[in-house]
């Protein structure tokens, strides 16, 4: 990643490839095993060898990995019994599969030479729908049709409602697109920003230290962006579990 | 020993436990406080451009589907307008349920006390819906 200059697109990072190119077509086919792919099975390796290899002893002192596997456990309990409740507990598998997903997925990314595939608007897109619909499912499995009062604000007078109701579906349907174009803005936008100011430090020669600093700070940017990217979407994650059980 | 521990016991222990509190309130949830800003403030610009997105979308089909060309767009386009401000304000006021959130440290006690009451009290919350 802060490979230094040269005839590189800064935006080469993020080409999708089909990594066994034995079909004759040469663009990608829908069932191409990509580096995206690659990544995000990457991802679940290690987030599964991170969790079981963790907890194998059980011991009740923990050791090192043990106590991270119990801390990122309860950083997510955490989360949900303060937006949620008692009630989020249920969640917890999907808020926690997710958050550690995106974080996975954010951190392997920062590996140089490695892919991010939360880089790209279609995987983060495709994780807010999921969120998306879950929640509106949930909400009308548990309200019947008086989830459709969540689009009604409390308190507003009838003659309001043909100018608020709209504002408040299209308030409703543009969740998924913020929770996805955050996740996958601040990514391509980090990563970009990255390989741009790397690319000055081979044409600068000597003057060439200013950007590599201006990179190693970035990558430590980065790195704060990617946890927080994570935590965002968990935090989103749980608020939008809050709403569908709680409406208004 | 004897003689410094029971006088100044209540007031001073108190004292030097609020300044411990203070001061574990002040250092402890400072990167994590930091954190949650910068989460916060990087929710608040997407929320205009996510609305505004699904706004405009809504109204250039609504206008291909009917053949209403600009009319749809441009209602629309001020709707979605109108939603992103609401988001943000949501988001930044921490008001109502839809997008807006705050934290347990941000609630008053006595909000937080009285708030999970009024949401699992179900009586309550259907009139309010109602």
């Amino acid at each position: 990643m802060a490979e230094g200059g040269g005839a590189h697109s800064p935006l080469e990072q993020f080409e999708i490839k089909g990594l066994f190119p034995a079909r004759d077509h040469g663009e990608i086919g829908t069932l191409d095993f990509t580096n995206s792919s690659l990544m995000m099975v990457a991802t679940l390796v290690l987030i599964s060898a991170f969790l079981i290899l963790g907890m194998r002893r059980g011991a009740l002192v923990p050791g090192r990995m043990q106590s991270l596997a119990e801390l990122s456990y309860e950083f997510i309990a955490g989360l949900i019994s303060d937006t949620v409740g008692a009630e989020g507990r249920r969640y917890f598998p999907i808020v926690f599969t997710l958050f550690m997903f995106v974080l996975v997925g954010n951190l392997l990314g920062m590996v140089p030479y490695s892919f991010t595939f939360t880089s790209h608007i279609i995987v983060t897109f495709a994780l807010a729908m999921l969120v998306f619909t879950g929640v509106t499912i949930l909400a009308i499995a548990k309200h019947g049709m008086h989830f459709f009062s969540f689009f009604v604000p409390p308190g507003a007078p009838v003659a309001m409602w043909p100018l608020l109701i709209p504002i408040e579906v299209i308030s409703y349907l543009s969740r998924p697109i913020s929770l996805s174009v955050r996740l996958f803005a601040n990514m391509l936008a980090g990563h970009t920003l990255l390989k741009v100011i790397a690319g000055f430090i081979g044409l600068l020669g000597v003057f060439g230290i200013l950007p590599f600093a201006l990179v190693v700070a970035l990558t430590g940017l980065e790195i704060l962006i990617a946890f927080l990217q994570a935590y965002v979407f968990a935090i989103l994650t749980c608020l939008y579990i809050n709403d569908a059980l709680h409406l208004h | 020993m004897q003689d410094d521990s029971p006088p100044p016991s209540l007031e001073k222990l108190d004292e030097d436990l609020r300044a411990a509190q203070a001061k574990r309130r002040n250092v402890k949830p400072d990167p994590g406080e930091r954190g949650k800003g910068l989460a916060f403030a990087m929710r608040i610009g997407v929320e205009i451009v996510a609305a505004l997105i699904v706004g405009v979308a809504i109204g250039y089909f609504l206008d291909r589907w009917l053949g209403t060309k600009p009319w749809f767009l441009l209602l629309f386009f001020v709707l979605g307008s109108a939603a992103g401000f609401m988001n943000v304000f949501r988001v930044v006021g921490g008001l109502g349920g839809q997008v807006g959130y705050r934290g347990k440290s941000e609630t008053a006690g006595s909000e937080k006390g009285q708030e999970p009451a009024s949401r699992q009290d179900p009586a309550n919350r259907q009139d309010k819906d109602g």
